[in-house]
């Protein structure tokens, strides 16, 4: 095992691109029993277990020492998510699918997803949006860091009907919840070298709710000075994206849930599509990684169309997070080069590929390039 | 009432000694009761709001009194820095009084306490305005990442998350409701589908997140597929707002009219109105069942560029067409939006959030140059 690893100790690859180092002092340092870690693997509906099949796959062939302990959620029991929650606290790391909300059942039937994040406390939802030369869209230079508070805002799920025919939905906004959102993102800019965190907010309406937030990103913010903090109402900001003024104004933005989810989707879009975006939830003592825009692409499932990037990617934001990075900059790197250099598209992308093609041609990629595989 | 689409053509016959104007082309009159007419003009209440509002306004006026628009202006001020809620209940009083309003954003200062409920939303909510109608429609002469759009977005507009109802039960817990009704979002879908219906517009898309706000949203969701259901030629389906939102910056043309409760209606329509060239081009209504008021779509105040002869003029004097086409008077609002779109569609004269150098004024004297050329009425003179 140390020898493995010291054979990776300098950088030997001919792409340079950054890797995904996130320092959560936070975090204890996750297990390892023989050397391995075991991480949860929730496949979810639609897409979900096909790609993580295909995480699965890769993993193997790239001799990652990583075990997925894999349980299975269906929507509808209780007992099911409450298993892959206790398998999470128990392994501290987590790979899912998105689990599949129907809209049909009763209102007291919480999301899945969310059930997830607001159990393990996985406060920060982080996205991080770069423009892919490879990738074809009407923006380029987007690089951008989307940090959502994860856990109350508008999904607080506190709904009621006190009166037949009105229905109030609270929104839950807390200054403790506030400043840790606030903490974080400022704390990740720092790490990350950005310049500015901007916090997207709707004060002038919601004045209370979102005036506290705004309030305590601004007393985080002075504890900051060499980062620029502005604020910006979600009107606007969604509005910044699409006129001549371009995307490229804005570095780090923190913001609370659901205009986390609205702008995390537009960036998703900006960049390319939801095919092409990791995101990750962070929480003091857990992760779970996931594809950024939560889609369960029940239409496309099966048919070996889905585009595995952003799964992929995903994967290796949780080799990042076990310290395994040589791990996930060779992967990073073959799922990198197979998108801009041999242009291997999905259909989402506007290409012809399969997702088996280009699992298989990153697997290529990775096997020219290690020179574990190449020995054998 | 609603706008017409600038394309459609009429035949417009002056009689020299009055206004008497002939129409070869029907209206479609809903449930708007006709606006009030007192010697042949209309009172139309005027607000000038703060930032880019009054000189924005003051180039409306200046442009109808050039057409001889039939249309009196009765300026009412709400200053954003008083507390006492007199101006704005004045103003509230006028609409009432005229039916109509052409108004600039008023500012909502956010360092005044929370008990002090924002202006905008006030007037909305006092006069029951409760449908916003905003139409996105690329133009011609303005580069854009995506061509073809042509969305029409209704949004809830009194209720939902702007009921400005909040509190703070728990020291640094704060509560905002949100209130989804079942009367007003059975109206909002009712309107959706009517606009739909007399526009000849073939979907209606409700845009909602009901996955995670079940009740709420599932009840808004609910109201919408009962009324698609007296529909029948109107096809519905309905589609999750960040979904929505990732479908709109990469494949706008999918959407044709998209019905919403307020906040996202809020976002939905800032998106779109960037997509078509930004929030200078888009105009917005604001209708309720006895008034109507007419506005920028994107409700900014533009206070960083107020003062300075930047601002873009076309979606105020797009909004006092609407206004125009409410009031029955479609000659003179075919006209003015004709004039507009022409000068848009004219590059060099582009003003700065298009990307071009032209100033505010240069604008609207392109316009009225515009319209001296092609008008009967002024070549008469």
């Amino acid at each position: 095992r140390r020898a493995c690893v010291r054979k990776f100790s300098k950088p030997m690859y001919g792409i340079n691109l950054t890797m995904n180092q996130t320092n959560h002092s936070l975090i204890p340092p996750p297990a390892k029993y023989g050397g391995r870690h075991t991480v949860t693997l929730i496949p979810g509906d639609g897409i979900g277990p096909e790609l993580l099949n295909h995480v699965k796959e890769l993993f193997r062939f790239s001799c990652v020492p990583v075990d997925f302990e894999v349980v299975n959620v269906s929507s509808a029991t209780e007992d099911d998510i409450n298993n892959a929650i206790t398998a999470i606290r128990r392994n501290g790391v987590a790979l899912k699918g998105n689990i599949e909300t129907l809209h049909t059942l009763p209102a007291s039937h919480k999301s899945r997803n969310n059930l997830l994040r607001t159990s393990l406390d996985l406060y920060a939802n982080v996205m991080h949006c770069k423009s892919l030369p490879g990738v074809q869209t009407r923006h380029n230079n987007i690089d951008i860091m989307i940090i959502r508070e994860n856990t109350e805002g508008e999904y607080s799920s506190l709904e009621h009907e006190s009166v037949s025919g009105v229905v109030e939905c609270l929104k839950i906004i807390t200054r403790t919840n506030s400043l840790r959102i606030a903490e974080y993102a400022f704390k990740l800019a720092r790490e990350k070298g950005r310049k500015r965190v901007t916090a997207v907010h709707k004060a002038n309406i919601m004045k209370l709710g979102d005036g506290l937030f705004l309030q305590c990103c601004r007393e985080v913010a002075a504890g900051y000075p060499d980062i620029a903090f502005d604020a910006m109402i979600v009107d606007n900001t969604t509005m910044q994206r699409y006129t001549m003024s371009k995307p490229q104004q804005f570095d780090v933005m923190v913001m609370p849930n659901l205009y986390g989810n609205v702008v995390s989707n537009v960036c998703a879009g900006l960049v390319g599509g939801p095919g092409l975006v990791p995101g990750a939830n962070y929480g003091r003592d857990y992760a779970v990684f996931e594809t950024a825009t939560r889609n369960t692409g029940k239409s496309i499932a099966d048919r070996n169309i889905a585009n595995p990037t952003a799964m992929l990617l995903a994967s290796c934001m949780m080799l990042d997070h076990l310290k395994l990075h040589d791990y996930a900059t060779m992967i990073r790197n073959a799922v990198l080069t197979t998108m801009n250099e041999t242009q291997l598209h999905t259909a989402d992308i506007g290409g012809q590929g399969t997702t088996s093609e280009v699992v298989q041609a990153i697997m290529r990629n990775i096997q020219s390039k290690g020179p574990l595989t190449s020995e054998l | 009432i609603f706008n017409l689409s600038p394309s459609l053509e009429f035949v417009l016959i002056f009689q020299p000694a009055g206004v008497r104007v002939l129409y070869s082309l029907l209206w479609f009159c809903v449930f708007q009761p006709p606006p009030a007419r007192y010697g042949g003009r209309h009172t139309v209440t005027l607000i000038p709001g703060d930032g880019i509002g009054p000189e924005l306004l003051s180039h409306v006026r200046e442009l109808f009194r050039f057409c001889c628009v039939p249309v009196d202006f009765e300026v009412v001020n709400v200053d954003s820095t008083m507390t006492s809620e007199d101006d704005i209940n004045d103003a509230i009083t006028a609409i009432r009084r005229n039916g109509v309003a052409l108004k600039g954003n008023i500012e909502t200062n956010h360092n005044l306490p929370p008990s002090f409920i924002s202006r905008n939303n006030l007037l909305r909510t006092s006069l029951d305005l409760y449908a916003n109608v905003m139409h996105c429609q690329s133009l011609p002469g303005v580069r854009t990442r995506h061509r073809n759009i042509d969305i029409i977005i209704i949004r809830e507009n009194t209720e939902g998350e702007y009921s400005s109802l909040e509190h703070e039960s728990v020291s640094g817990v704060v509560e905002c409701l949100k209130i989804i009704t079942r009367t007003n979002s059975l109206r909002i879908a009712d309107y959706a589908f009517r606009l739909a219906r007399e526009r000849g517009r073939r979907r209606v898309t409700a845009v909602h997140k009901a996955n995670i706000m079940s009740l709420g949203d599932g009840l808004f969701l609910q109201c919408c597929k009962e009324v698609a259901a007296g529909y029948q030629d109107i096809a519905f389906d309905a589609m999750i707002v960040d979904n929505t939102t990732m479908q709109l910056v990469s494949k706008p043309q999918q959407f044709d009219v998209m019905v919403m409760p307020n906040l996202y209606g809020n976002v939905v329509s800032n998106v779109c109105a960037g997509l078509v060239g930004g929030p200078g081009l888009v105009p917005g209504a604001n209708y309720g069942t006895d008034y109507a008021v007419f506005e920028c779509g994107t409700r900014n105040t533009g206070k960083s560029i107020a003062d300075g002869n930047i601002a873009n003029p076309t979606a105020m004097l797009l909004a006092s067409c609407l206004l125009l086409d409410h009031l029955r008077l479609h000659a003179y609002a075919t006209m003015i939006r004709r004039a507009v779109i022409a000068t848009v569609t004219e590059t060099r004269l582009h003003t700065a959030d298009l990307g071009g150098q032209g100033s505010t004024s240069d604008v609207v004297q392109s316009i009225m140059k515009e319209i001296q050329s092609t008008g009967p009425l002024t070549q008469n003179i």
